[in-house]
């Protein structure tokens, strides 16, 4: 009995430690298309190049004889953000600004192509291969009876929802308490009186996506400490589950994304613990198919008002 | 202070604009009016740039403005209250008001706001409600108040009276009137032909996009053709 109960909250552990990570992908997503209406699937490529940075920085102050843990973690973490969140800027600059108020299929198209040159743009400077990384946090906790089940909560776990639920809190507090945040809000309803404010709506567009690549960078690095290994095609899969995420909890709605993020995890954990991995997938895009057809808008987004 | 010449505006192939002049003088009210889909929202939006006039030029305090960006125009002194108010309806009160003081300097910004609060005491109370569930008549007070964050030199108004409560729209008269009185010039578009011209210094008639009459108010009020066609006879 204690034994099936601490087997359920160790699949649940690792489902809210996965879905944080989805969350704060989700959130790229959900906050470019409450602005521009857009999906960008170069999004996903940007968590890769976050883990790909947070390698090479830890790689790099490890040849430097630097070995701080805190000192190491919280440079890998600044950097691979600001390299993210400028390849969220020139992405939008290059690939999606040229092309505003044209048809949406161009974006669309536009944004398929970005996230190809990126994948093979990594490809080609890293290698296509596996790259590991000794891991950096070891250890944890366990709970139960060694002899039977013993379930276990790793100190890297700790560190993913600690970091995750900070980032959060940033977050919301950035997009309600500043003013660039809270433009970003007011663009996302009415861009065109956001201008007539005297606020240029570009500039709020690329600082959307500047804070969506940075959270995803964040996301890259956790997840990278996390598995420890990565390739230049891990983001199109953590891409895929992240929209999910966004889509199941309201595609624009920013808590939404946070409750999709962790509702997926999970989902996918159980799957896996009481079906079998190979499900995981399988149920995760079911349950996507299930919202969008009985409740189109997610779980706290708002129905589409027609607009005329 | 703001003068369009020969100004056109185009919906793709429709003219919705043709030709028009018109003047705003520091310190006046200038009422627009014209039936429902004459061109007084395009023609005061195409003042913001967006819509952008086709052909003809618009200065305003001495600069031609026709080509500039809205946001840059919308940052020399002017401030909208647009038709249908378009407040941020998931933002609060106290955030609506501060997208309208973005470029406030800081100083200023606590003042603007204490002086919103002042003038719509109704806003005061419910600063931190989300706008969207706000009555019509409070939208409107707050669509104003966010305007008058920026300390516009010139306030444009479309239709501030739409589909409010005559106590309210009699608030709201009340009100431009105080602020022409503090020196902001005022371009005012209405429907509410009657209460528009008793307020306006000159006021100007459009007719399926073309001005038609110009004239002071006080001559607009008695005019005959005016009576007939938006005064009721
Ligand atoms: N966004 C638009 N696209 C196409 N036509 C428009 C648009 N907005 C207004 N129009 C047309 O331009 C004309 C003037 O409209 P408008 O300026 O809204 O009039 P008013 O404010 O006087 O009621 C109308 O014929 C209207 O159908
Ligand atoms: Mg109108």
């Amino acid at each position: 009995m204690l034994e099936q109960l601490l087997y359920f909250v160790q699949q649940l552990l690792n489902g809210l430690t996965i879905g944080s990570t989805y969350a704060l992908i989700a959130i790229g997503y959900t906050m470019v298309y409450g602005i521009i209406g857009m999906i960008n699937f170069a999004h996903g490529e940007i968590y890769m190049i976050g883990t790909y940075v947070t390698f090479i920085v830890i790689a790099g102050l490890a040849y430097m004889g630097l070995e701080s843990l805190p000192l190491v973690f919280t440079a890998a973490l600044l950097v691979s953000m600001a390299v993210a969140a400028s390849y969220g800027f020139a992405i939008e600059r290059v690939a999606y600004r040229p092309l505003r108020g044209q048809t949406r299929l161009l974006a669309l198209i536009s944004a398929i192509g970005m996230s190809i040159f990126l994948q093979n743009f990594v490809r080609l400077s890293q290698g296509s291969r596996d790259i590991a990384m000794p891991s950096l946090i070891t250890g944890g906790w366990t709970f139960g009876d060694p002899s039977s089940f013993e379930a276990s909560l790793s100190y890297m776990q700790v560190i993913i929802w600690v970091v995750t639920l900070v980032t959060m809190a940033a977050l919301t507090l950035f997009i309600t308490r500043s003013k660039w945040g809270r433009a970003c809000r007011a663009c996302s309803q009415d861009l065109g009186m956001t201008n007539l404010l005297g606020i240029n709506a570009n500039n709020v567009i690329a600082l959307t996506f500047v804070v969506g690549a940075a959270l995803a960078a964040v996301a890259g690095l956790l997840l990278g400490l996390y598995y420890g290994v990565v390739n230049p095609y891990v983001g199109f899969i953590a891409g895929l589950k992240a929209f999910t995420a966004a889509v199941l909890g309201g595609i624009g709605s920013i808590p939404g994304a946070m409750l999709g993020g962790l509702l997926l995890g999970v989902t996918e954990a159980m799957t896996s613990a009481y079906f079998s991995s190979e499900y995981k997938d399988v149920v995760a895009f079911s349950l996507l198919v299930l919202v969008l057809l009985f409740r189109p808008w997610g779980l706290l987004g708002k129905p589409e008002v027609e607009k005329i | 202070m703001l003068k369009l010449e020969n100004v056109s505006t185009h919906y793709g192939k429709i003219q919705a604009l043709h030709d028009i002049s018109l003047e705003v003088k520091q310190g006046e009210i200038v009422t627009l009016i014209g039936a429902n889909g004459a061109g007084k929202s395009t023609l005061m939006m195409t003042i913001c740039g967006d819509p952008r006039a086709s052909s003809g030029t618009i200065t305003y305090k001495g600069r031609d403005i026709s080509k500039e960006p809205t946001d840059q125009i919308m940052r020399t002194g002017l401030a909208v209250v647009p038709e249908g108010r378009r407040i941020f309806a998931g933002m609060t009160v106290e955030e609506n008001l501060s997208m309208g003081g973005f470029f406030t300097p800081s100083k200023r910004y606590k003042d603007n706001m204490e002086l919103v609060y002042e003038l719509f005491p109704r806003l005061k109370e419910r600063e931190n409600q989300r706008a969207g569930t706000m009555s019509g008549g409070e939208q409107q007070m707050l669509a104003i108040g966010r305007a008058l964050m920026s300390n516009p030199e010139m306030l444009f108004l479309d239709e501030p009276s739409l589909g409010l409560a005559p106590i309210i729209i009699q608030q709201i008269f009340e009100i431009i009137a105080k602020l022409r009185d503090e020196g902001v010039t005022i371009f005012l578009v209405e429907q509410n032909a009657n209460q528009a011209l008793r307020i306006a210094d000159r006021g100007y008639v459009i007719e399926n996009g073309h001005i038609v009459l110009q004239d002071s108010g006080a001559n607009l009020l008695v005019n005959d053709e005016v009576r007939n066609a938006y005064l009721g006879g």
